[in-house]
């Protein structure tokens, strides 16, 4: 094998290529967390695809390094070049593409039997095995293993097609748009082992995407890809909530937020959620305390005051330190980003409002906040 | 009986060489037929013209060119001496070698189209689950198309079996060796024994219907639900 020598410290996943187009030019240099997800998000066209196949191997991009887990799969000019089928990752593609052949165990087993560079026919390890039953838990398809692939709905045929990638052990599992060719029914039920994925897997997991529920939901690092280059990149709130380079999920611009379910008010059905920084009290829809949830607040949904106003139908009041103030498309309104504590807050005001209250970085202020949606 | 030993023989002869050339055929025109279905080769268009050549040429062209190329004046003739074979024309060998340029097309073409539908997706789907190239091939690549191995199997056998310009050029007419049933059919009516060529040529029609029926319940049978 032509990988180097495991250096127990270069474990960083590092993405460098550059590669032209016709209808894009591709240069990016990424460098990916040793877990969670990472998605590649942007327009059709915008070269995230491409740049997942470059990962895979499937094409090779001239001048490229690709080095996971501190293996070197590709460095151009030190002449490697893994072939995909000896780079220990996983790839699920859009559609489901399993073997129609074979049936859902034969689908899990195929790779199963040419892992570890053995011959096909030689027996899977038992470390392998556990890994494949692993996976097999981990997606819910005990049921399905005998089934002919035919006989699958098309979110069973994509967990299955998860499954299989992840019973190969890959050190990086890359997924190319895995929700795009399933209806809404079928996404909300294959968001939920995705979700799962993220926080169990300990490998960096590469996801392409041009959909906003998916971002708001599974990103913990959000690459946002614009004719081939990079436009922002950073942890997923960081990113959503800066001003320079808003990226809009879906119609408005807002700030994803991770807290934790504090407690709950069973008289009013409410549950409390606290972030580092604060904590704001939202509709109790079945959560339990303890559980991990991700908000998100709408730059429209919050409004602001310099003190702590009284006597107020809001419950949500939350005591941030305006960060910076910018004007929004509309020369009436103006977005401004509010530190609260670490997590960052936007908000949407009138320019006149930002005016008379005379907001500036710096000045305290006290965010209102009229609703918070529950993305996940 | 209402066959007689020479009907038989022809009988005995056509299957052989079906055969044979079906067998021969789907080898050989399987990496020809990934070759077309994949490459992005500007020599891909003239290639699949020339590999469908026998399907607009009148058969007795091809049986000319042959006879011409292979006799003992052609380069090929002085090919076949020089190592040891003789002169093909009118041999079994000779009849063989024309059948399967003359059904190259109808082993070529199903294969093909079906290399084509399945698409690059199983194949890099394969590579990514650790399969060479050569294993993906084999264990992904022809199993999908077996439907059109079956199609490529029935069709050139069939064809085989109705030829019959290239094989009065190529194989001239000699009994047990080069005699099959659609010239045997031509001798009976030549000779006015009708009786004979009815059952030869009944029998023809009934295996041409069996063939084309069971191929289009097999088509029906196989069609795969694909993502």
């Amino acid at each position: 094998m032509k990988v180097n020598a495991m250096n127990p410290q270069a474990t960083e996943n590092t993405i460098r290529l550059s590669l032209a187009r016709p209808e894009f030019t591709l240069d990016v240099d990424l460098a990916l967390p040793a877990r969670g997800i990472t998605v590649l998000f942007g327009a059709s066209g915008s070269g995230k695809t491409t740049l997942l196949r470059c990962v895979a191997g499937l094409e090779r991009a001239p001048n490229a390094l690709v080095q996971i887990a501190g293996e070197v799969w590709q460095d151009e000019r030190a002449g490697v070049f893994l072939p995909v089928w000896r780079r220990p990752l996983g790839v699920v593609f859009q559609e489901a593409s399993l073997f129609d052949h074979l049936d859902v165990r034969g689908n899990l087993d195929y790779g199963l039997q040419r892992a570890g560079g053995s011959a096909p026919w030689r027996a899977a390890s038992g470390e392998l095995l556990a890994a494949r039953d692993a996976a097999v838990e981990l997606l819910g398809i005990g049921a399905l293993l005998a089934r002919r692939t035919h006989q699958l709905s098309g979110g069973e045929r994509q967990r299955v097609a998860i499954a299989r990638a992840l019973a190969m052990q890959p050190r990086l599992l890359l997924l190319d748009e895995p929700l795009a060719a399933l209806d809404h029914a079928r996404r909300q039920e294959i968001l939920p082992w995705l979700e799962r994925l993220r926080d169990e897997l300990r490998i960096p997991m590469l996801y392409v995407t041009h959909a906003a529920d998916e971002v708001a939901r599974l990103a913990n690092t959000l690459v946002v890809l614009e004719h081939g280059r990079v436009k922002a990149m950073g942890p997923v709130a960081q990113v959503l909530s800066s001003l320079d380079a808003p990226v809009v999920l879906g119609d408005d611009a807002g700030a994803l937020i991770d807290a934790t379910v504090h407690a709950k008010d069973a008289q009013w059905h409410l549950a409390q959620v606290g972030f580092a920084g604060g904590a704001l009290w939202l509709r109790d829809s079945g959560l339990t305390v303890g559980q991990g949830v991700r908000l998100r607040v709408l730059a429209r949904d919050v409004s602001l005051a310099l003190e702590k106003p009284q006597h107020t139908s809001l419950q949500n009041l939350l005591h941030c330190v305006v960060q910076s103030v910018a004007p929004d498309s509309h020369p009436s309104q103006t977005l401004l980003q509010l530190a609260c504590g670490p997590t960052v807050l936007l908000a949407r005001i009138t320019a006149r409002a930002v005016h008379d209250l005379q907001l500036v970085p710096g000045t305290p202020v006290w965010a209102q906040v009229k609703s918070v949606a529950l993305v996940a | 009986m209402t066959l007689s030993a020479d009907d038989l023989s022809a009988v005995w002869l056509t299957l052989q060489l079906a055969s044979l050339t079906t067998l021969l055929l789907l080898v050989l025109s399987t990496p020809l037929a990934w070759w077309l279905a994949r490459t992005p080769s500007r020599w891909r268009a003239p290639i699949g013209a020339v590999v469908a050549l026998p399907l607009v040429l009148p058969p007795t062209v091809l049986g000319f060119y042959l006879l011409v190329t292979l006799g003992p004046n052609g380069p090929g003739g002085q090919l076949t001496q020089w190592l040891g074979f003789g002169t093909l024309p009118f041999t079994f060998a000779g009849l063989l070698l024309g059948s399967l340029i003359y059904s190259l097309p109808f082993a070529v073409q199903p294969i093909q189209h079906a290399f084509e539908a399945i698409g690059p997706r199983p194949w890099e789907v394969a590579a990514t689950l650790r399969a060479r190239p050569l294993d993906a091939f084999f264990t992904v690549a022809l199993p999908l198309a077996r439907p059109g191995f079956v199609t490529a199997a029935i069709l050139t056998f069939a064809h085989t079996v109705g030829e019959f310009g290239m094989v009065l050029m190529m194989g001239g007419n000699i009994p047990g060796q080069t005699r099959v049933v659609s010239t045997q059919i031509y001798g009976h009516v030549e000779a006015l024994e009708y009786a004979q060529a009815h059952w030869l040529a009944g029998g023809m029609v009934v295996f041409s219907f069996v063939v084309l029926l069971g191929l289009g319940l097999l088509k029906r049978g196989s069609v795969r639900v694909s993502p």
